[in-house]
């Protein structure tokens, strides 16, 4: 093989090496849909949707080290702020606007929510919640803000400035007038937990959270 | 030779004391004319274009993986194969060739010269058609050539594709002003680009862009060996003016880190004299400026200027750049370099935006380089990996054989 097809050869991600909230978020997407996700990082995501579900999956990422790797496996990424970057594509542009693990690092999450649905019919948002147990229990237990896998940073290094919890994002969803078409939440071995129909249960249980939204 | 310019210090102080003036040898480019005439943005029907290009690679069968690669202000058709007048490398090298990014392994490569060029096609310096009645039959174009603009250039490079017999290119890739040209291609033939990629460019140029350009322009005529532009009337060259003219320009090619890297503040002395003893950066432009004037046309150089500070894509489309795109399938890659002040990545990112705002499918990156603008040319790594996986993925898409 020579230099430039080596250079150009595809990524081939197979789903048991997404990451597990990419997993749920692609079994959500219809066949053929026209995607945009939004912090896509290098593209597992779009790439798998193009491959597996035939989407035309576009990509948008902040990290211009990640946009690079992205592109130069080919996938349609473009650098670019959720922000910022939203308010350019027209109305009902895709069917689908992901926005996963990104939501809790954006500067005005309500006003990125607003421009997802704008654009697209439905949003899909991931993001870790903040309510989980461990964190509760560290935050009485130590009086110093909880680090956890998921929540990895001390503060003043962590990206995330507007963490959330399940029960906060309902709150949200509700306050905007959009409708939770679908939701689960899942502990980090991606265990789709029976207490998934509860949102209180959830909100203490459920390391991640993925929503599906529409507008109402 | 490291440092080409410092021994070629002796030539650039005779050249730019305007006594060699030996134009380069004539040389055959490849050519074709355009079937019928061309008309352009002035209204003026061009006859008997004529159009030098190069190709490299072969044309598959289906002849569905052409690209057409657009040159910059000063480039020309010879992309990747020694230059038959200056015997350099083809000013692409680094990124077209058999296994490189622009893989001529597996696509069939085009490059033309730019209408107004001077390097074979139709411009300046080639024989007036029809020629003057009562006049000269032999008198050249000069600064009676036509304005033309970057539609134009690419009204042109249609043509020429078309009677090679290629309906659809799968890529139209260019960097500068070859970028300007891509985006120009994107928005007139939307049918005809599979995938577009412009590279270090922008939709329009910029006031601080054309005022460069003026500078160059206002440095040829005042030089007295340009004689009103029919220098070639009399042989001579305005080198000079036009070394005067590339020495600015190469200037907006770098960036401040790239000079400082590669010169600094470091002197050759000659003598004691005040005005022999000479940083490096000023015998590198020097040495840049005397280069040029054996190999480019000034009046090709006021053409091709001119026909850039006209470009303003949005201005054909109600002043709205998304509109330029409507409806567009083509896929985009476009490319910024982070320490390019000529073309800067908000350029870039304007095009970026308004191709989403028109629903096309765009990647975007800006490449970490501290060369300016002219990192395009160069060996950067990252770049050359977007660009070979934006078309290898383009490719894959296309259903072309890898």
């Amino acid at each position: 093989m020579n230099d430039a097809a080596r250079l150009a050869e595809p990524v081939r991600y197979v789903a048991k090496n997404m990451r597990l909230d990419l997993r749920l978020l692609a079994e959500m997407i219809a066949p053929g849909a026209r995607v945009l996700d939004i912090g896509c990082g290098d593209g597992t995501l779009i790439d798998y949707l193009y491959r597996t579900h035939g989407c035309d999956a576009r990509g948008i990422e902040i990290d211009m080290a990640e946009v690079t790797r992205a592109v130069a496996h080919g996938l349609p990424v473009m650098h670019g702020d959720a922000d910022t970057d939203l308010s350019q594509y027209p109305d009902g542009a895709f069917d689908y606007v992901v926005l996963s693990r990104t939501l809790q690092a954006v500067e005005r999450p309500r006003e990125v929510l607003r421009q997802m649905l704008r654009i697209g019919r439905h949003a899909l948002v991931s993001f870790p919640n903040f309510g989980h147990w461990e964190l509760r229990w560290k935050l009485l237990w130590t009086g110093r803000m909880p680090n956890t896998t998921v929540w990895g940073k001390p503060w003043y290094e962590t990206p995330n400035i507007h963490p959330c919890t399940i029960q906060d994002f309902f709150d949200l969803a509700t306050q905007e007038g959009y409708v939770v078409e679908r939701w689960l939440a899942v502990d980090d071995d991606g265990q789709r937990s029976p207490w998934r129909r509860f949102p209180a249960l959830a909100n203490m249980f459920g390391e991640q959270a993925l929503f599906q939204l529409r507008k109402a | 030779m490291r440092k080409p310019w410092l021994r070629a210090d002796r030539a650039i102080r005779i050249c730019c004391a305007g006594m060699d003036q030996t134009p380069s040898p004539p040389v055959d480019h490849q050519h074709l004319v355009l079937d019928g005439p061309l008309m352009l943005d002035c209204r003026t029907e061009l006859e008997g274009v004529q159009i030098a290009y190069r190709t490299y690679g072969t044309l598959n069968a289906a002849r569905s993986n052409a690209i057409l690669i657009c040159h910059a202000l000063t480039g020309d058709q010879y992309v990747a194969e020694t230059h038959p007048v200056t015997g350099k490398d083809g000013w692409w090298d680094q990124a077209v060739g058999a296994g490189k990014p622009i893989d001529t392994g597996r696509y069939f490569v085009i490059c033309s010269n730019v209408l107004g060029g001077c390097m074979g096609s139709t411009g300046p310096r080639t024989p007036r058609h029809p020629p003057e009645r009562d006049g000269d039959p032999a008198a050249l174009w000069g600064t009676d050539f036509p304005p033309v603009t970057i539609r134009d250039m690419v009204r042109a490079q249609k043509r020429l594709v078309e009677q090679l017999g290629i309906e659809r290119l799968f890529a139209v890739i260019g960097g500068s002003m070859g970028g300007m040209q891509v985006l120009q291609w994107a928005a007139t033939y939307p049918d005809s680009v599979f995938a577009a990629v412009p590279i270090a460019t922008a939709p329009y140029h910029s006031a601080q862009n054309i005022a460069f350009n003026e500078v160059g322009r206002q440095s040829i005529f005042a030089d007295p060996d340009w004689q009103q532009g029919r220098y070639w009337q009399t042989g001579a060259l305005p080198a000079r003016g036009l070394a005067v003219a590339r020495m600015v320009a190469h200037i907006t090619y770098l960036s401040e880190e790239a000079l400082t890297r590669k010169f600094g503040r470091r002197m050759r002395s000659t003598s004691l004299a005040v005005f022999n003893d000479m940083f490096e950066v000023e015998s590198y432009l020097r040495h840049q400026g005397s280069t040029f004037v054996h190999r480019f046309d000034a009046n090709s150089y006021l053409t091709i200027t001119r026909a850039c500070d006209w470009f303003d894509l949005a201005a054909d489309y109600d002043g709205t750049l998304s509109k330029a795109f409507a409806g567009t399938r083509t896929r985009f890659c476009l490319i910024s370099f982070s320490s390019d002040w000529l073309y800067p990545t908000a350029e870039s990112r304007t095009v970026a935006r308004a191709l989403n705002g028109a629903g096309g499918n765009v990647s975007f990156v800006e490449i970490a380089s501290d060369k300016g603008h002219d990192a395009f040319l160069l060996d950067e790594p990252d770049f050359h990996r977007t660009l070979a996986g934006f078309l290898g993925g383009c490719a894959e898409h296309a259903g072309l054989a890898a």
